[in-house]
């Protein structure tokens, strides 16, 4: 038999030593790295990257992705999914062009008809969420639904004719203003900081993180997990809605389509980013070094000529590779991937 | 010799029945003021289900428990802590994404206000309530970068600290704390069991009885179900309570001995040479020959589970060589060890045994549907009749071959996944991993009956069982393992078995 001894040692620091795995900061700093090795590779290929005039155009084109992926990042935390994206966009598109000043009908709310939009959709991300924890269907199944229905509200919204927006105030929200930048971006950062603090700071935030990484174990605590996966929805339902509006500003009128092709990106932007599709690990800064990939890669692709579709082909390839790079060291014969 | 004020709680007469077994029977048990009981006994005995009941998980169905001189029932685990008593899972119930801090007051009011995070003051608190337990960790750390030991030690404050919230000193319940803990962190634990006695009490579950002996001091052996003893550790020794543990209690017949016949001297079915898979399970070597049944003993995390595992493609083979039936494999995955002829009966029958949703027919012929079927496609007429043709034989009892497996017995259900690979033609090993788990005594004597048939008809079989004595009588051959090295091989012929004592000694 092993006799016991009882030799006295330093417990948290030998152990630390002998077992901390150092792949979960690798993990962290990785997608920065990409970023950073992009720049750099654009920079150097094209003199026209590193000039202000891109970098106004760059912030333009990722502040929608930013707000997005924002909201897109506390379902993902929790694990679940949203789909809906797109169909959110098109309808508070809908929405806000209708009840602001335009061209189809009299109505003209002002700012009263973005908060109506916002609403809108933050009442979409409720109803996803009460689907996911009420009638337990997978957000998967359940956002690809409110997705088409909410385009399908979208487009008997439009009925075939096209509200221009005329009010001057909401347009300009869309143009350039402060050093250039057009109103959006700044939008845009602002959502991103919140997010960034409403995940650090709050219970809800830490929460959310806690249940996409045990969600058993915080039931058990006592923790009222629905209402937090319904929040988390929310959240998501109101960034989709917030992003309907400013692409709306952006193209002057109700379009159904305005959020077209979003929900890759978004998801692409979370995942790129090191925020795992299996919930728990991840976060807004991680999103913003993701949506700041995918936008300065798809730029310098542009500067640098390369085709539409072959853009869509690297992006595809490279969330694919984030996804496997993420799930590479906890890959064993026995898991099982759905 | 006791007084009341002293004693946190008392177990008195409690019984417990399930379906077929009675798990606690009358039995009593004490626990006082700064305190460590030592609980022991075998996979069965009814330390499990003892614990449950202490912990609110389930509930006797005679017999009461006292806490702190007052009659309680608990309905639930929250209600246990609520009086103080608190269990630390083998399986850990941490939020691996969350801070130490965080995990140690998970669910508390008092961490926010207005929803915001007092980060600072829980930080503080949560320092602490580790240094009371003289513990070195970073209330900042995230708990995912943690080892096992680390991990357990933070559970144990969360316990302490969950227990503390009645306003009574603690009772913190450890299952089997060290089974895949190393020497050094078990000293260390042991520290900590040491200063949870000065603010509490203590169970201290454990298959080790050395370590039993260090750290209670008191112990409770549990054999089948009575608590048999209850010693003074100061008077005991491993010798004593092995025995009151291990028992003699072997009825004639039930494990079907007259049915073991020696086994063929010939070419072995398969043999493992210097097999490794990491410090799991390092440098085991043997050979099984056909109509040999191979027992492996050991504790939990002695290595082989996982040996098992890797036998089967499961888990990758390190190093080391393995023929089957002469000639060289090495498995790249389940699928190709059945392919080549092993079979492999998980422990957990639901979750990786049969597939709950598919009738049995379907279950049967999972692993071999190249037996009935035509080309590409099953064949109907053909596939029932076979399943019908080992439904007689195996006795297993179910409406038809269409039936859902998940309707049937459990005994039922196990030999369905037997006969799913007795249908492969071409199987030369069967690797079983407790088939008698959960099962009654029936279907368990049925079970062991199938499994000397499958000897008798030259197959080699691999078995870890739920008790030493299942392993002991129904194996030609006994390897202990302990820390995944293979301790001693001994040979169980039929009329000459070994002791029990004989494998514990160099399972512990």
């Amino acid at each position: 038999m092993t006799p016991v001894t009882t030799e006295q040692q330093d417990p948290a620091a030998a152990q630390a030593a002998r077992r901390r795995v150092p792949v979960p900061r690798i993990r962290n700093i990785a997608p920065l790295i990409a970023l950073i090795v992009v720049a750099v590779l654009f920079a150097s290929l094209n003199g026209r990257f590193l000039t202000v005039a891109n970098a106004r155009s760059l912030a333009a084109q990722g502040a929608l992705l930013m707000v997005l992926a924002t909201g897109a990042t506390f379902v993902i935390l929790l694990g679940s999914i949203d789909l809906s994206v797109e169909g959110v966009m098109g309808m508070t598109s809908m929405v806000v062009s209708l009840l602001i000043a335009n061209t189809r009908n009299s109505i003209s709310l002002g700012f009263l008809a973005v908060v109506i939009a916002l609403a809108v959709g933050t009442l979409a991300g409720v109803i996803n969420g009460l689907g996911l924890t009420l009638a337990r269907i997978p957000s998967f199944m359940f956002t690809l639904g409110t997705w088409y229905a909410a385009l399908g509200v979208a487009t008997v919204l439009f009925g075939g004719n096209t509200a221009t927006i005329t009010s001057k105030g909401f347009l300009d929200l869309g143009a350039p203003w402060l050093g250039g930048f057009p109103p959006t971006v700044f939008v845009a950062v602002a959502v991103a900081v919140a997010g960034w603090a409403v995940l650090r700071y709050t219970k809800a935030g830490r929460y959310i993180r806690a249940i996409g990484s045990a969600e058993e174990v915080v039931a058990l605590s006592g923790v009222p997990v629905r209402r937090y996966k319904i929040l988390a929805f929310g959240i998501a339902g109101f960034t989709s809605a917030l992003a309907g509006v400013m692409a709306s500003a952006q193209v002057g009128n109700g379009n159904v389509n305005v959020g077209s092709g979003m929900v890759f990106t978004t998801i692409a932007a979370v995942v790129v980013g090191g925020t795992l599709l299996s919930g728990g690990r991840g976060g807004v800064l991680h999103t913003v070094v993701g949506v700041l990939l995918l936008t300065v890669l798809g730029d310098g692709m542009v500067l640098a000529g390369v085709s539409t579709y072959i853009q869509e082909s690297v992006q595809g390839v490279i969330v694919v590779a984030a996804v496997a790079a993420a799930a590479w060291p906890q890959r064993s014969r026995l898991r099982i991937a759905k | 010799m006791s007084t009341e004020s002293e004693t946190v709680l008392a177990i008195r007469s409690i019984t417990k029945r399930f379906p077929g077994v009675t798990a606690l029977d009358n039995v009593s048990l004490e626990v006082r003021k700064h305190e460590v009981v030592g609980l022991i006994g075998e996979n069965g005995s009814g330390k499990s289900t003892l614990l449950k009941i202490i912990s609110g998980v389930q509930q006797p169905d005679e017999g009461t428990v006292e806490v702190r001189g007052k009659k309680v029932s608990f309905a639930s685990p929250a209600q246990a802590l609520a009086h103080g008593i608190g269990m630390v899972y083998q399986e850990q119930s941490l939020v691996p994404a969350l801070t130490v801090a965080e995990n140690i007051f998970l669910g508390m009011p008092g961490t926010s206000r207005f929803g915001v995070y007092r980060w600072r003051e829980m930080r503080e608190r949560a320092a602490g309530e580790l240094e009371r337990l003289g513990l070195r960790m970073d209330p900042k750390a995230v708990v995912e970068e943690f080892s096992f030991a680390q991990r357990q030690m933070l559970e144990i404050t969360r316990v302490m600290q969950l227990g503390q919230r009645s306003g009574h000193e603690p009772l913190v319940i450890l299952d089997e704390p060290t089974s895949v803990l190393e020497q050094g962190e078990i000293d260390i634990l042991f520290e900590q069991i040491r200063r949870l006695r000065e603010q509490g009490s203590v169970i201290f579950v454990s298959h080790r009885l050395d370590e039993v002996l260090a750290v209670a001091d008191r112990v409770y052996v549990l054999r089948d179900g009575h608590c048999v003893a209850e010693t003074p550790t100061a008077q005991a020794s491993t010798a004593h309570l092995l025995a009151q543990m291990v028992g003699r209690e072997i009825s004639d017949g039930h494990y079907s001995e007259d049915l073991q016949v020696p086994y063929d001297e010939g070419e072995p079915a398969l043999r493992a040479e210097g097999l490794s898979t990491g410090p799991e399970c390092r440098d085991v070597s043997f050979e099984l020959r056909k109509g040999e049944v191979l027992g492996i003993a050991g504790v939990i995390g002695s290595g082989r589970e996982d040996l098992c595992r890797a036998l089967f493609g499961a888990v990758p083979v390190k190093q080391g060589r393995l023929w089957l039936g002469g000639r060289r494999v090495r498995f790249r995955s389940p699928a190709a060890a059945a392919r080549a002829g092993i079979g492999y009966l998980p422990a957990e029958r639901r979750i990786e045994g049969a597939v709950m949703g598919m009738s049995v027919a379907e279950n049967m012929v999972l692993a071999a549907p190249s037996q009935v079927s035509r080309g590409p496609f099953l064949s109907r007429g053909h596939w029932l009749k076979e399943v019908e043709r080992w439904c007689e034989r195996l006795r297993i009892k179910t409406p038809s071959g269409a039936t859902s497996i998940g309707l049937l017995s459990g005994g039922n259900q196990q030999k369905v996944v037997l006969a799913k690979w007795m249908l492969k033609q071409n199987l030369k090993v069967l690797i079983l991993d407790h088939p008698a788990r959960g099962l009654d005594i029936g279907a368990k004597q049925e079970v062991y009956r199938i499994i000397r048939e499958l000897a008798q008809a030259g197959l080699g079989v691999i078995l870890i069982a739920d008790t030493l004595e299942e392993v002991i009588s129904l194996s030609h051959t006994v390897l202990v393992m302990k820390d995944g090295v293979v301790q001693r091989r001994l040979d169980a012929p039929r009329g000459a078995k070994p002791e029990q004592v004989e494998i514990v000694e160099h399972m512990v």
